[in-house]
């Protein structure tokens, strides 16, 4: 259970904050962690595993925005615990200071000591909850402009496209005020579903699964009670043992099948079964109250069709087609298209559709990788790119073996391919005057995409 | 003020000296430390922010110490902590400063606001500075009095820094017990929390020298005290839930009614989003069902889904732990997870980590039903970019293949790779098919054609090369070319640099030479005389060796070099079933990340918080059996095995004189005795009968069947001391010293069987006997106890004894270590009868 320093790292492996918190760790390990992961390259990997052991000093890492959280410890603890701490750290940083980025780190050093000291005493983890947080932290949060909100951000995922969303308001602190003084009462729902599905070269789906999280970002004061309705015809369970307590195979076939899922610990599940509702009281901050992974079938939101055919001795010709497959009031943002080519490939020519908007096509010399970005590609839309290459050698053999797979990223905001949805969102509070600000939206991302050919 | 910030002011703060901003805050702190004009703390504040930004980035700030001190008399809150922060950091280096500050720090503890008590009093503990413990005594007994919860968590972890500093103030304050009796009636789940990790910690280390200790430490380990927490754990936050599931897993249930109910208590914790707490409650399930077996499968298969729901849910490096826990139960039970494995299918936007992870549980739980499913994705990415990747894909493929009965499409499989002609892929693929072929004799045809066509001057990875040669001396009958081949490779000999790939240069050109004289010859007598001029020692010795043999006569030579061989049935795991049994033992810990026991990686004191009852396991197994060892080294054993050195065939036999490098006579040598078999095997060439051959084989070698000490006559009985105490450190390395005197085969009655599904009940028993139990591990039907015993009035005669227990054949076998060894077979007799009586009323 004992971790023995904490510290964050920049890109360049500079220290933006470092705790020691049991003296057991000899100087020099921010030193040793950031060679050891920069220069790594043991077992064939050029990347470096979240754990490792260095002199009997085991680091932990995961990287958050660009950044290196990292703890030591020389005690055989559990893996999963301190990697669940790191990523929670990064997350109470980030209600904190409403944005998380090297930036606003610097700027509030002094502030994120003053949580790394209530989180860790001695090693031993106290608390990870905002909300219990809150009472013990005196500095205020510096903040900064929104508008340096990097993309990758998940936030930003809803800044874009639809216009209705409001899109900075997740990005705010959750204990710094609104300019006037007054807060805001307001409630984030997220439903974020990344998809991975994998195209067998003659288009029918190998394997397909959704990830989902219910997130939630409460602004409320008072931490009033909330009531969250799902899908009526929501099941959990499939396939799996007989041992789970939510086993309703019987009914399969029909409404939303989830696998399984889990829960954040302030869910109480006491009417879920009979009504599928969710009753929490959201602590603040943002968190998931729900996970849930699902492989039933679901329609795929784009259609790839690819073709790759020799045209001379030292040519060939690609040719990749996307169609949307789904409504047209539904835009897709930021989709790029990814496909290796043959490593012989010394040139590519890239031929788009006439009236093409917002495209561009490249291709990357070192890696051989074919490279095309659309802007958005609205519902039902196809698009079509051509592409021309030149070998330096010739080829023999099946140029397809040498080639592919295409692989896709994209985000299609207000659309969400399980079908699971938040029916209802009920906050509990006697006053009739009371009616906070909710917002329940949803998003699907690609996590794995890809098309054989 | 951070970082980057400041370099923008000042010039050089990377340097790591900074001495003139270090002066220059000197300065500026001394003019505001007296002052108190208005707007003072802010410039305080910033002036602060400063001394912190430098002691992060590494430069040395402890000269203004004094001046913080001075400063730090204030009433706002966030200086404090940043002086509190300063003044922890740097206490160390300057004991007597630090005096200064305990006067503002002994004052804040006694502050009306429970916050500043808070603070002050965690400052105060983490001065570590050895003579001010007399200034924190007072302080923490108030504070573990106080009644504000904030103040009493931070007092509890309080006790445990100043018991790091100075253990004998801390048990001298009797503080231990005050945490105890915090622990089972504070009111506030933290405070309870900090207590018993507090108390895990301070017990497990006055263990090894309080007889109190070591029971206080136990009796964390008691019902009331396990139903105690378990009972309330949802009152507690989500890391403390796992400090109390670490405790559970190592409570002995008194029976099966005891087991569910624990099970049921914690079934919604499977459900929790925290793959931590998902993770020691799979542990408590796992370990509690040990001794039931369909119990223990249900549990599997209960499991399973909440743990691939965590894969897919966290971050990569989230994914990562809970994937390598999944890898050990995958590997322990494939047939669970065999219709599971299109979760173990690679994303392409995985990091290369959780890749490699995924490929080791698809070949695990390949079967009949899902090979070819499986064996056509991994030749998907067998022609991935990902270069890393794409080998280990190949190797996939090549384990599935030799671990399954009917290869006939995958050895298509493989040979198609290579055709890809990619060079990586080509040498992944020549080492398997070399292993195939060992295996799976009958595929030579197949694979000898399209292997036959190789270039080698394609193939520059020595254990690929390796490979080639191997099969071009093996076959050399099949491959028309293979003495010219061989005869190219030779004349190049002095640009060969891999000394492996030479060793197997020499062999191959003598089994050439034994099928085809007349074309080999002159290559052979080439590669004899670079051999024998060859700088490395090991090629030297095989040239000088193969040469002799040959002066001496051909035929022996080829029976010596080129015997039949048996087909391969089994190749020997690289990692004993001991070691990952030990692994398993330690689930939810670094062990099954790195796949190795703790003691491979941690000094003892840091194996964990709890880790007392097992820490002997370790003693029966060599680390020489860590790593991977390949397949074509496998193979170099094999070819060399006829000169397997003299002390690995002692131990074989299990009785260890020499004792340097095997101090553990009963360590796994399942490699070494498959290889032995082995050589068994090929012994009948020589037309001798089997048993015969094999003992040849050992006076040509010097060796000795029979020596183990004759058992001496039995004297009189034997009687044992019932209160002897020894502690696990001590017995660790009483094991390790003396050497075995005595092994023995013994029954266990049925009675006695049925009573082991309660290990502990043996131990109970045994106890009876004055024969104490110090460890004990296994699971059904293996169980492992050491025990230890001593002789009444006589404290320096103490028997050691290791007993495995197997279940299912009701034998044991006990192995005794005395530091009298003539009364040995005296205490053996007395133990033999004490375990026959197990399980009768």
């Amino acid at each position: 259970m004992m971790i023995s320093q904490f510290f964050v790292l920049s890109q360049r492996g500079d220290n933006i904050v470092f705790r020691d918190y049991r003296a057991e760790v000899p100087k020099g390990s921010t030193e040793t962690f950031f060679r050891k992961v920069k220069f790594w390259k043991e077992d064939g990997n050029a990347e470096a595993p979240p754990i490792f052991n260095v002199d009997g000093v085991n680091y932990f890492h995961v990287k958050v925005v660009g950044l290196y959280f990292v703890a030591t410890t020389r005690v055989n603890v559990s893996p999963s615990l301190v990697l669940e701490l790191l990523q929670r750290i990064a997350r109470v940083i980030k209600d904190y200071l409403g944005v998380l980025n090297e930036d606003s780190f610097r700027k509030n050093f002094v502030l994120v000591y003053e949580l790394l000291d209530e989180v860790i005493d001695f090693g031993y983890v106290q608390t990870t909850s905002t909300e219990v947080l809150k009472s013990y932290v005196f500095n205020e949060p510096i903040l900064i402009a929104p508008a340096r909100l990097q993309p990758i951000d998940p936030a930003a995922i809803f800044t874009q496209g639809a216009k209705r969303m409001p899109g900075t308001a997740v990005t705010k602190s959750v204990v710094a005020n609104d300019p006037g003084g007054r807060r805001r009462e307001e409630i984030f729902v997220d439903v974020i579903e990344k998809i991975s599905v994998t195209f067998s070269s003659s288009g029918y789906i190998l394997t397909s699964e959704i990830d989902g999280t219910i997130q939630m970002k409460s602004y409320l004061s008072g931490n009033p009670e909330i009531r969250l309705a799902l899908n009526e015809d929501l099941n959990i369970g499939r396939g799996g043992g007989g041992v789970s307590v939510y086993d309703y195979r019987s009914s399969s076939g029909s409404g939303v099948i989830l696998d399984d899922c889990n829960f954040h610990e302030s869910v109480r599940l006491d009417s879920f079964d009979s009504d599928r509702t969710l009753s929490l009281v959201p602590p603040d901050g943002e968190f998931p109250v729900m996970n849930y992974r699902m492989t039933q079938e679901f329609r795929p939101p784009f259609h790839v069709n690819t073709l790759i055919e020799e045209a001379g001795r030292l040519k060939a010709e690609v040719i990749i087609k996307i169609r949307a497959e789904f409504p047209s009031d539904i835009i897709a943002n930021t989709i790029a298209v990814q496909m290796p080519l043959p490593n012989y490939t010394c040139r590519a020519s890239f031929e788009l559709e006439h009236d093409a908007v917002g495209q561009k096509t490249d291709f990357k010399e070192t890696s051989k990788m074919l490279e095309w970005s659309l802007k958005k590609i609205v519902g039902g839309a196809e698009h079509t790119l051509r592409a021309k290459l030149t070998f330096s050698q010739e080829f023999h053999g099946n140029i397809t073996k040498e080639a592919g797979p295409v692989s896709m990223t994209f985000t299609i905001p207000m659309y969400n391919v399980s079908k699971l949805q938040v029916k209802y969102l009920q906050i509990a509070k006697k006053s009739s005057s009371y009616n906070p600000y909710r917002w329940v939206r949803y998003v699907t991302q690609a996590n794995s995409y890809v098309a054989r050919i | 003020m951070a970082p980057p910030a400041a370099s923008q002011r000042y010039p050089s703060p990377s340097q790591p000296s900074g001495k003139s901003e270090v002066t220059d805050l000197k300065s500026q702190l001394r003019q505001l430390a007296g002052s108190r004009a208005p707007g003072v703390d802010d410039s305080k504040r910033d002036l602060f922010k400063k001394v912190i930004s430098y002691m992060t980035i590494g430069i040395d700030v402890s000269s203004v110490f004094g001046e913080m001190v001075m400063c730090s008399a204030t009433s706002d809150i966030v200086l404090k902590k940043m002086c509190y922060l300063y003044v922890g950091n740097y206490a160390k280096g300057n004991p007597d400063l630090s005096l200064l500050t305990i006067n503002f720090l002994q004052r804040d503890c006694k502050d009306q606001d429970p916050m500043i008590r808070g603070l002050a009093l965690r400052s105060l503990c983490s001065l570590r500075v050895p003579n001010l413990v007399e200034y924190l005594v007072g302080p923490l007994g108030s504070g573990l009095k106080d009644n504000n919860s904030y103040v009493r968590t931070i007092a509890v972890t309080g006790v445990l820094k100043l018991y790091h500093i100075s253990a004998s103030t801390c048990i001298d304050a009797d503080f231990p017990a005050t945490l105890k009796s915090l622990m089972l009636h504070d009111s506030d789940a933290q405070v309870v929390a900090n207590c018993l990790s507090a108390l895990q910690e301070i017990w497990s280390l006055e263990a090894s020298h309080s007889e109190e200790a070591c029971r206080e430490k136990e009796s964390l380990l008691s019902k009331p005290v396990i139903y105690y927490f378990l009972n309330r754990i949802k009152e507690f936050n989500e890391w403390a839930q796992c400090l109390i599931l670490e405790l559970a897993v190592k409570y002995v249930p008194s029976d099966s009614n005891d087991i569910f109910d624990i099970m049921n208590l914690l079934e919604d914790r499977l459900q929790h989003a925290n793959g931590a707490v998902v993770l020691a409650t799979v542990k408590v399930f796992l370990q509690l069902t040990l001794s039931m077996t369909d119990v223990h499968q249900q549990v599997y298969e209960r499991i399973k889904s909440p743990l691939l729901t965590l894969v897919s849910s966290g971050s990569p490096e989230q994914s990562y732990a809970i994937l390598s826990h999944l890898h050990l139960l995958v590997v322990r039970a494939p047939f669970i997870f065999a219709s599971d494995y299109k979760h173990f299918y690679c994303q392409y936007n995985e990091p290369a980590y959780v890749k490699k992870l995924k490929l080791e549980m698809l070949t695990a739980i390949a079967n009949e039903s899902n090979t070819y499913e499986i064996v056509t994705e991994l030749c998907e990415y067998a022609a991935n970019v990902d270069i890393a990747i794409a080998r280990e894909s190949v190797r996939a493929v090549g384990k599935i293949a030799l671990q399954q009965y009917d290869v006939n499409a995958i050895v298509d499989r493989l040979l198609q790779f290579l055709e890809m002609e990619k060079d990586y892929v080509t040498a992944e693929t020549l080492v398997l098919v070399k292993d195939l072929l060992r295996k799976y004799p009958q595929w030579s045809h197949d694979c000898i054609s399209v292997v036959g066509g190789i270039s080698s001057k394609n193939i520059q990875e020595p254990k690929a090369k390796s490979a080639l040669i191997w099969m071009l001396g093996e076959y050399a009958q099949d491959m028309s070319d293979a003495p010219y081949i061989l005869e190219n490779l030779i004349e190049n000999w002095e640009e060969e640099h891999s000394a492996e790939v030479r060793l197997h240069l020499l062999t191959a050109a003598m089994k050439c030479f034994f099928k085809r004289p007349p074309e080999t010859q002159k290559a052979l007598g080439i590669a004899l005389a670079a051999g024998m001029a060859d700088f490395h020692q090991d090629v030297h010795d095989r040239a000088l060796f193969y040469y002799r043999v040959l002066q001496y006569d051909v035929h022996v030579a080829e029976r010596v070099v080129s015997p039949p061989k048996q087909a391969v049935s089994v190749f020997a795991d690289t990692q004993s079933s001991e070691i990952k049994d030990r692994i398993f033992d330690e689930f939810n810990s670094l062990s099954v990340v790195y796949q190795k026991p703790s003691y491979m990686f941690t000094d003892k004191e840091h194996r964990g918080p709890f880790e007392f009852s097992d820490e002997i396991g370790n003693i029966p197994i060599t680390p020489e059996a860590s790593g991977d060892i390949v397949p074509a080294q496998q193979f170099e054993a094999n070819d060399k095995d006829l000169l397997l050195s003299t002390d690995e065939k002692d131990d074989n036999k299990g009785v260890s004189i020499t004792g340097s490098a095997y101090t553990a006579p009963s360590h796994d040598n399942s490699n070494i005795s498959s290889q032995m078999q082995e050589l068994a095997i090929s012994g009948p060439a020589t037309s001798a009968a089997t048993p015969q051959s094999s003992f040849d084989f050992d006076d040509i070698f010097g060796l000795g069947l029979s020596t183990a000490p004759a058992p001496t006559p039995s004297p009189p009985l034997l009687k044992l001391n019932p209160r002897a105490a020894l502690d696990p450190g001590a017995f660790q390395q009483k094991w390790r010293q003396l050497p075995i005197s005595l092994t023995q085969d013994c029954s266990v009655n049925p009675q006695g069987i049925a009573a082991l599904t309660v290990p502990q009940s043996l131990i109970k028993h045994m106890q009876s006997h004055s024969i104490h139990c110090i460890a004990s591990g296994g699971q059904s039907p293996n169980f492992k106890f050491f025990f230890f015993a001593q002789k009444e009035s006589e404290p320096s005669s103490n028997y050691f004894t290791e007993c495995v227990i197997n279940s299912s054949s009701a034998k044991a076998q006990i192995k005794v270590k005395a530091d009298e060894q003539s009364t040995s077979q005296a205490f053996a007799t007395v133990f033999e009868t004490a375990l026959s009586e197990f399980g009768m009323p």
